[in-house]
């Protein structure tokens, strides 16, 4: 039956289609929702690992084991995975495995742009991009039976609007493939480098095998046009932009395959036509590609690699008519995200900033404290970075801003990648201060579990990370526990800290106030009488708090009664109840 | 059939996904290719959000570009407002007049423009707007006000009732479907 399904979720469902039934990620807008969406199938063991390594190395166990597995993260989880993936390619698999990766061109919720196409090229392993849910389903399953036949780690690579968009799909029943046997096999998946050189050759095979594969298979679509002007090559989402502003007479080369790619099939596209146009976002991989085949093609002179594309801009780069809207003219301000009423990390924030600290930011919900009118954090880079990037920052520094610095990190992410870096804190000496913005979920993308929450992926209870044992075992002495609603506790806690002469970790522990569990005492409210104006309440940048008429105002239907801004008011001017 | 858009914008936590779910569901029924484009992660985090719904014979971009949009539903005033752009000339916008203050306005960096409602209709465009914020609270919570919005908006399309009551049944929890139905019939009643 026709439905309507995101483009994750369709994913999901082609998994389970295929008959995976291993699924192991860590959760990275815009890729979350295909882990989510795959743990609600019986069928399927899904869980969140601690990082996107754990991850794909978890779902190469399984392939191996002989189970069809997958693994999916966000562009810049590739990163952290890169390690395994590049010498997967050189083991293959036992039964098929998938690793899906979702690029955020137009970054609506990232820290980069980067365009994960350059990583299958660099790791020499195939990758599929689907254009709608439809194709969701279809390249998953497809993806399998590539992996299986080319004993190869296939690539789904999603995008934003791919994998954050809804369109038509028919799901079909799952078929259940039978466990592969696994057999031992030491050439083949102990990778030193006597065994790993006779690999590489099988791998350089392996990708002409997949280039022959790629000049027929279905999933790469001649779409032949009257017009032999103009053709166009595309894929993913761009493809869709091409084919609402191009009419049917225009021949389109859609590539659902986008690694290796097609030499004779590009070649006899291009001869078929007097114009090629290269229609991609991001970097002109397939437009470079072209180029050393010594095709005539353009590209990027006329689309940006900045940024994503849209029907009007890929109309104006074929010097289509583009419609024009006629915005009214008046100043609107801009309306940025903001950390929500009651959430935790905001009395830290407001506390760094009072102490006028330097902050080494991380990424989550609480990077939100870098914006106005906190703007408590001086960097951000990746996942981890703040508590390694503080060691170097206090040791370079010759101990001299010991005590005026600070890492803050958030639970989820001290789990991934942070806990290294307090390592090296410890066993390198340096005198840093780590907060741990302990909101007992994965905030940002959805509230995710995760180790220090003590459930798992299916709500089912879980071990759970003792924080306090876990950094004392790796040889910080000072560790504190603040309430970040106590800013009397978090000052004193954090000055003190500062400056005790050897590293520490500040636990900052409160739930995320969105969490269902949590429970919000009755929102404040303003005695006018009281209120003397002086906006103090204002500086923590609560989205419950205006001032209308000269007098501060609390937005009863947002606020939680967290009590963080009572404590700023001299006048006695917050109430509860 | 030409393709036709409706974009939903609002402020990150009002409810959108809901609406949105709503009108992918009832075009579905029609036949129509559809296509619903949301938002997710950070700017869900009480900043501005847009929603595309886009519907016809084949509906190839999952988005809606500036000058295509026949309506836009507009949860909050300002947000109406900042996406005039991607009005078509002849395009209706659909607002709740609630003002939801952003951030700049709140920590004084910049002023919440003054009588929207009326600069935008002075300006050309064709603004139904209305108080929905005080009808959700009528049906039962402020939560409602994506019903009723949609209530409105149902006035512009030609579904029958039961259409708008089966994809309301599809997409609310039952225990909150008569306080839907009933925002809903009051947005319709307008």
């Amino acid at each position: 039956m026709k439905q309507l399904m995101l483009g994750n979720e369709a994913v999901a469902r082609g998994l389970y289609e295929a008959g995976c039934s291993f699924v192991s990620s860590y959760p990275g807008t815009p890729s979350t929702e295909i882990t989510e969406c795959a743990a609600k199938y019986q069928e399927i063991y899904a869980e969140w690992a601690p990082n996107e390594k754990v991850a794909v190395e978890a779902a190469f166990g399984a392939s191996l084991a002989g189970k069809r597995s997958f693994c999916g993260m966000k562009h810049v989880g590739l990163n952290v995975a890169a390690d395994p993936l590049f010498t997967i390619s050189y083991t293959g698999v036992n039964a098929g495995m998938i690793i899906a990766v979702a690029d955020d061109a137009g970054m609506h919720s990232s820290q980069n742009e980067q365009d994960s196409r350059n990583y299958a090229k660099a790791a020499k392993l195939p990758m599929l991009e689907p254009s709608d849910s439809a194709e969701g389903i279809a390249f998953a399953k497809l993806a399998y039976e590539i992996s299986e036949q080319f004993d190869t780690p296939v690539l789904l690579k999603m995008c934003t609007r791919v994998a954050h968009s809804q369109s038509i799909v028919e799901p079909s029943e799952r078929v259940e493939p039978a466990q592969k046997t696994y057999e031992k096999n030491p050439p083949k998946y102990i990778m030193m480098p006597g065994f790993a050189k006779k690999r590489h050759p099988v791998v350089e095979a392996r990708l002409k095998a997949l280039a022959d594969f790629a000049e027929t298979a279905p999933c790469n679509r001649w779409e032949k046009g009257t017009d032999r002007k103009l053709g166009i090559i595309t894929s993913s989402t761009s493809y869709q932009y091409v084919r609402e502003v191009c009419c049917e007479d225009v021949s389109v080369l859609k590539l659902g395959m986008i690694w290796p790619l097609p030499d004779k099939l590009l070649k006899s596209f291009a001869a078929s036509v007097d114009r090629v146009v290269v229609v991609e976002e991001l970097d002109g991989f397939v437009e470079d590609y072209c180029k050393t085949l010594g095709l005539t093609v353009e590209g990027k002179n006329l689309f940006s690699n900045i940024d994503e594309l849209s029907q009007n801009k890929v109309a104006a780069g074929l010097g289509l008519s583009v419609p024009q809207g006629s915005a009214l003219d008046e100043a609107i301000p801009p309306r940025p995200p903001v950390m929500c009423a009651g959430c935790p990390h905001r009395g830290m924030y407001y506390t760094l900033k009072k102490l006028k600290l330097n902050v080494i930011g991380d990424i989550g919900c609480y990077t939100l404290g870098a914006v106005a009118p906190l703007n408590a954090i001086d960097s951000v880079i990746c996942m981890g970075a703040s508590v390694s990037g503080i060691h170097g920052f206090n040791k370079a520094n010759s101990g001299k801003t010991d005590g005026n610095t600070v890492a803050v990190i958030g639970d989820s992410t001290f789990m991934h990648s942070g806990m290294t870096g307090l390592v090296n804190i410890a066993y390198n000496d340096s005198n840093s201060t780590v907060i741990i913005l302990d909101n007992s979920i994965t905030g940002m993308t959805g509230h995710q579990q995760n180790p220090t929450t003590g459930f798992n992926l299916k709500g089912d209870p879980a071990a759970k990370v003792d924080l306090e044992a876990l950094c004392h075992a790796l040889g910080i002495h000072r560790v504190r526990v603040v309430d970040p609603y106590d800013l009397e506790q978090c000052e004193s806690v954090i000055k003190e800290e500062l400056a005790a002469p050897e590293a520490s970790v500040i636990i900052s522990r409160r739930p995320c106030a969105l969490l269902k569990y949590v429970k919000h005492k009755a929102p404040l409210h303003v005695d006018t009488e009281k209120c003397k104006s002086c906006k103090a309440c204002m500086k923590i940048g609560c989205p419950a708090i205006s001032f209308v008429d000269g007098k501060a105002k609390v937005d009863t239907t947002l606020c939680t009664g967290c009590g963080v801004c009572r404590q700023l008011c001299k006048s006695d001017a917050l109430q509860e109840g | 059939m030409k393709t036709k858009n409706i974009m939903i914008v609002g402020v990150g936590g009002q409810g959108s996904l809901l609406a949105s779910k709503l009108l992918g569901r009832l075009l579905l029924t029609r036949g129509y290719d559809v296509k619903v484009s949301e938002v997710h992660g950070m700017s869900q985090r009480g900043g501005s959000v847009v929603t595309y719904v886009r519907y016809g014979d084949r509906v190839c971009s999952p988005v809606i570009d500036t000058g295509e949009a026949d309506f836009i539903v507009s949860f909050e005033l300002l947000e109406a407002a900042r996406w005039t752009q991607f009005l078509r000339p002849d395009g209706t916008i659909v607002t709740n007049t609630q003002q939801v203050n952003p951030m700049p306005v709140i920590t004084g960096a910049a002023e919440y423009p003054a009588q929207l409602v009326e600069k935008m209709k002075a300006a050309g465009y064709h603004i139904d707007a209305f108080d929905a914020l005080s009808l959700a609270e009528e049906a039962g919570s402020s939560k409602a006000v994506n019903l009723v919005l949609m209530g409105r908006l149902s006035k512009y399309f030609d579904f029958t009732p039961e259409e708008w009551q089966e994809a309301i049944a599809q997409s609310v929890p039952p225990k909150f479907l008569e306080l839907n139905q009933k925002a809903f019939a009051l947005g319709a009643k307008m």
